[in-house]
């Protein structure tokens, strides 16, 4: 077997909100091209690391960090900014569509980024649109609300926006915890496509999500990280006490 | 007592409130309107004053006010949308920034007189503007400049945080955030703070008093250096400085004064309903 090509590099991170420690002492590779899984329960740490990825935590006045996160083996910190949330995407929990049209507000991020052409705009709308399976759903109203599509089709709008400008990591945090079971069906298929071409981590709180989607799997708990595996090897022999009791229910 | 009755009483006494509001409003307008009427036609409001104001029009006083208002928004918003912004985005919530937003507060407490006065020394005697309509504007402008910075930090601190988080995570600049994300969803609230600084600026007397007035002008300024009549100050002067004007005259003013006052606002209100109807969240 090849050694697969690290992509994300977390070097004895730990995260500090005023005094608080929401992350301690991190250490762990995610691999190119693959879905890396964060379960855990509430205030594991889990959206506090995603959220240190693409630096969304730098808006956060508490914020205290320790340690680093190296992408292509360079050190976050000495990126720009703007570039690096290009190249690292979150999706929320809740889809947070912008109050425009639906082709708007994906061409949003294209048109931040200098795109002004009509033609090329529509391109990048109609592809991302196709890639996140909400196209045939919406095409013939890309000017209509944003606002008003349903919960499912908002989250894979929020994808399409993402897709639109050619991240290289997608961060999902929870993206389906708001979604009924057939929504949620299509986003996991669009996370399987996706893993072709980006770095997928996906925060989840659903263990059957993880088990159905990962790649490998981390599970977090209290800030530290408890077990780190394939995802079928975590699932069935658990070699942390507390991770088995997390999957199979005693606590969560 | 019975639960029901203490509602329709505090339901009674709630409603008979909100009446009292309204019946000085509409009993002032009635006065204004039955007593001024008959004052006003073309050459009321189109010819100079003659006659040392007993007869003629308030042409110039007309123009001269919404000079001023044009002059004191056309610089109170800029600065305080823009110091508005630095406030609620950019600065950090610390001493100086609190120091800055009670400031602020506390500038629209000071009283108007104090306004002219302060445009009296800075304005028209330190840069030697002179009593002109650029001093005149830039008083009332300082003068509104709270009302205008107040509602358009509300403005801004109503639009949903995740507005910005969704702007930045697409990897938007913080400026490109504000003007594209933030900006147009604070536009109805910002032109709010607008009308209300505007109604101000038109209707105040203390401010223009030493920075702008003049007395008795019958001509049209033709310039901004120019001083010019203004229909707050002209109302005072016919109403208590001069004798023998005809009550109908000053009634008549007034009238004019409201009238303006009231298109200026339904102007900016219909300008912010088109605003409001794109804004869907």
């Amino acid at each position: 077997m090849v050694a697969p090509e690290i992509k994300i590099s977390i070097k004895d991170f730990s995260i500090y909100y005023g005094e608080n420690a929401a992350l301690k002492n991190l250490n762990l590779d995610i691999y190119k091209n693959e879905i890396f899984t964060i379960i855990g329960p509430a205030n594991s740490g889990k959206s506090s690391l995603l959220q240190s990825l693409n630096r969304l935590n730098d808006l956060t006045p508490s914020y205290k960090k320790e340690g680093s996160i190296f992408i292509d083996n360079e050190d976050i910190d000495n990126a720009d900014v703007e570039s690096l949330r290009r190249r690292v995407s979150i999706v929320f929990a809740l889809p947070f569509p912008l109050p425009l049209s639906i082709f708007d507000n994906i061409a949003y991020g294209p048109r931040m980024h200098g795109i002004k052409s009509k033609s090329k705009l529509a391109k990048i709308v109609e592809k991302g649109l196709r890639e996140a399976y909400l196209w045939d759903e919406v095409k013939d109203r890309l000017d209509t609300p944003a606002m008003n599509l349903s919960g499912g089709q908002q989250q894979r709008l929020c994808i399409a926006r993402i897709l639109a400008v050619e991240p290289e990591i997608i961060m999902f945090d929870e993206p389906t915890s708001g979604l009924d079971p057939i929504s949620t069906a299509r986003v996991e298929e669009t996370l399987r496509e996706l893993k072709e071409r980006y770095t997928i981590i996906l925060v989840t709180n659903n263990v059957a999500q993880a088990a159905r989607v990962g790649d490998r799997t981390a599970f977090l708990l209290m800030g530290e990280l408890i077990e780190l595996n394939d995802t079928k090897r975590l699932f069935t022999m658990a070699q942390d006490k507390r991770t088995d009791d997390y999957l199979t229910g005693k606590f969560g | 007592m019975n639960v029901y009755l203490k509602q329709k009483i505090a339901f009674s006494v709630l409603f008979l409130c909100t009446l009292l509001v309204i019946v000085p409003v509409l009993v002032i307008l009635a006065i204004i309107f039955v007593k001024g009427m008959s004052a006003i036609d073309i050459s009321f409001l189109t010819e100079v004053p003659i006659k040392g104001m007993k007869e003629g029009g308030i042409f110039p006083a007309i123009l001269g006010t919404l000079y001023l208002v044009l002059g004191a928004v056309l610089f109170a918003v800029p600065l305080g949308v823009l110091s508005a912004i630095y406030l609620v985005e950019y600065s950090r919530e610390n001493f100086l920034s609190r120091l800055v937003k009670l400031a602020i507060v506390n500038l629209a407490g000071v009283p108007s007189v104090v306004y002219g006065l302060f445009g009296l020394g800075i304005f028209v005697l330190y840069f030697e503007f002179g009593a002109s309509i650029l001093s005149g504007s830039l008083t009332l402008g300082i003068m509104i400049l709270p009302v205008i910075i107040t509602a358009s930090r509300e403005a801004l601190e109503s639009v949903p945080k995740s507005f910005r988080i969704v702007s930045l995570s697409l990897g938007a600049s913080k400026w490109q955030t504000i003007r594209h994300s933030v900006l147009p969803h604070a536009l109805p609230g910002i032109l709010t703070g607008t009308i209300l600084g505007l109604g101000r600026a038109a209707g105040e007397t203390a401010p223009i008093l030493f920075t702008v007035a003049a007395f008795y002008l019958p001509k049209l300024p033709t310039s901004i250096f120019d001083q010019t009549m203004a229909l707050p100050y002209h109302l005072y002067v016919i109403s208590t400085q001069v004798p023998g004007i005809p009550e109908n005259v000053r009634y008549g003013t007034a009238l004019v004064l409201l009238l303006l006052v009231l298109l200026l606002n339904l102007a900016a209100i219909i300008l912010r309903y088109q605003f409001r109807k794109r804004k869907r969240w």
